[in-house]
């Protein structure tokens, strides 16, 4: 039997490994997808609470995440490709053009 | 029951190990396609969880949508090995961000385990499917959809505005 904690652990699981992948990584593209990855992560959080309480407002929010999340997805990639044409690189010590 | 059991382990397992190996990759394109399949198996999971309409939504918009798009954009970039960061000390950052990672991971274990166990009862076909979620969407959250329309149009200007800027 599956109860609801499992959901939430596979969750937890998926989150944490996103977290390690934008702790260790240096590749630009493997940190923006980690980031996907606690993105859906998240959603996976909603959509079991929404069937816990049989209530469709945690599904309404993954859909508009979703949304957000293509949006983010367009404009990251783009930056993205920016930076690559100046610099050539995909290592994120290389950017430290605001000293941060 | 038991076949909910079984395809629940499965899709789970299948998430967590490729998504280990997207976090593992060298090369980006071999974790995105890692990640692909991490995206296949939660629409497997929201399938599982009866949200009908959101397994059709992650399958076309991430598995096909933002994923064929990063495919396409490190495509493009043509990353060759010379490009890739040079990640020596990896051993020593994974240890430590583990060690920075595990009680945090060890507090929500806990927190999740002292949440009471409820199995999952029978509910209704019409939950999460198409209809009740379209008309869900459409008569409580009006306001915050139509919110999410102006934000993809900003979306969409911001890439058109960064493309043609020579920087």
């Amino acid at each position: 039997m599956i109860s609801t904690q499992d959901y939430l652990i596979v969750s937890a699981i998926l989150f944490f490994i996103g977290v390690l992948g934008v702790l260790t990584r240096k590749n630009l593209f493997i940190i923006f997808m980690s980031i996907e990855l606690m993105l859906n992560s998240v959603n996976l959080t909603f959509v079991t609470f929404s069937r816990f309480f049989e209530d469709l407002t945690g599904q309404a929010i993954v859909f508009l995440v979703i949304a957000v999340a293509a949006a983010e997805a367009a404009i990251g990639l783009s930056i993205v490709i920016l930076i690559f044409k100046n610099k050539e690189s995909l290592n994120i010590d290389d950017f430290n053009i605001m000293k941060g | 029951m038991i076949a909910n059991t079984i395809f629940f382990w499965i899709f789970s397992l299948i998430a967590v190990i490729s998504a280990l190996f997207m976090i593992t990759r060298k090369h980006p394109l071999s974790s995105a396609l890692c990640l692909v399949i991490t995206f296949i198996a939660l629409s497997g999971l929201y399938g599982l969880l009866s949200a009908k309409l959101l397994f059709v939504i992650q399958i076309l918009v991430y598995a096909g949508a933002i994923m064929s798009l990063i495919i396409f954009s490190i495509m493009l970039l043509n990353v060759k090995e010379e490009n890739l960061p040079k990640e020596d000390n990896i051993k020593k950052r994974v240890i430590f961000s583990s060690l920075l990672l595990l009680p945090m991971f060890f507090i929500i274990y806990l927190s999740i385990e002292l949440y009471e166990t409820y199995y999952f009862q029978d509910i209704s076909s019409d939950f999460g499917s198409i209809k009740s979620l379209g008309l869900f969407l459409f008569t409580k959250y009006t306001l915050p959809f139509e919110i999410v329309s102006i934000l993809l149009l900003i979306a969409l200007l911001g890439v058109v505005v960064l493309a043609k800027r020579k920087i």
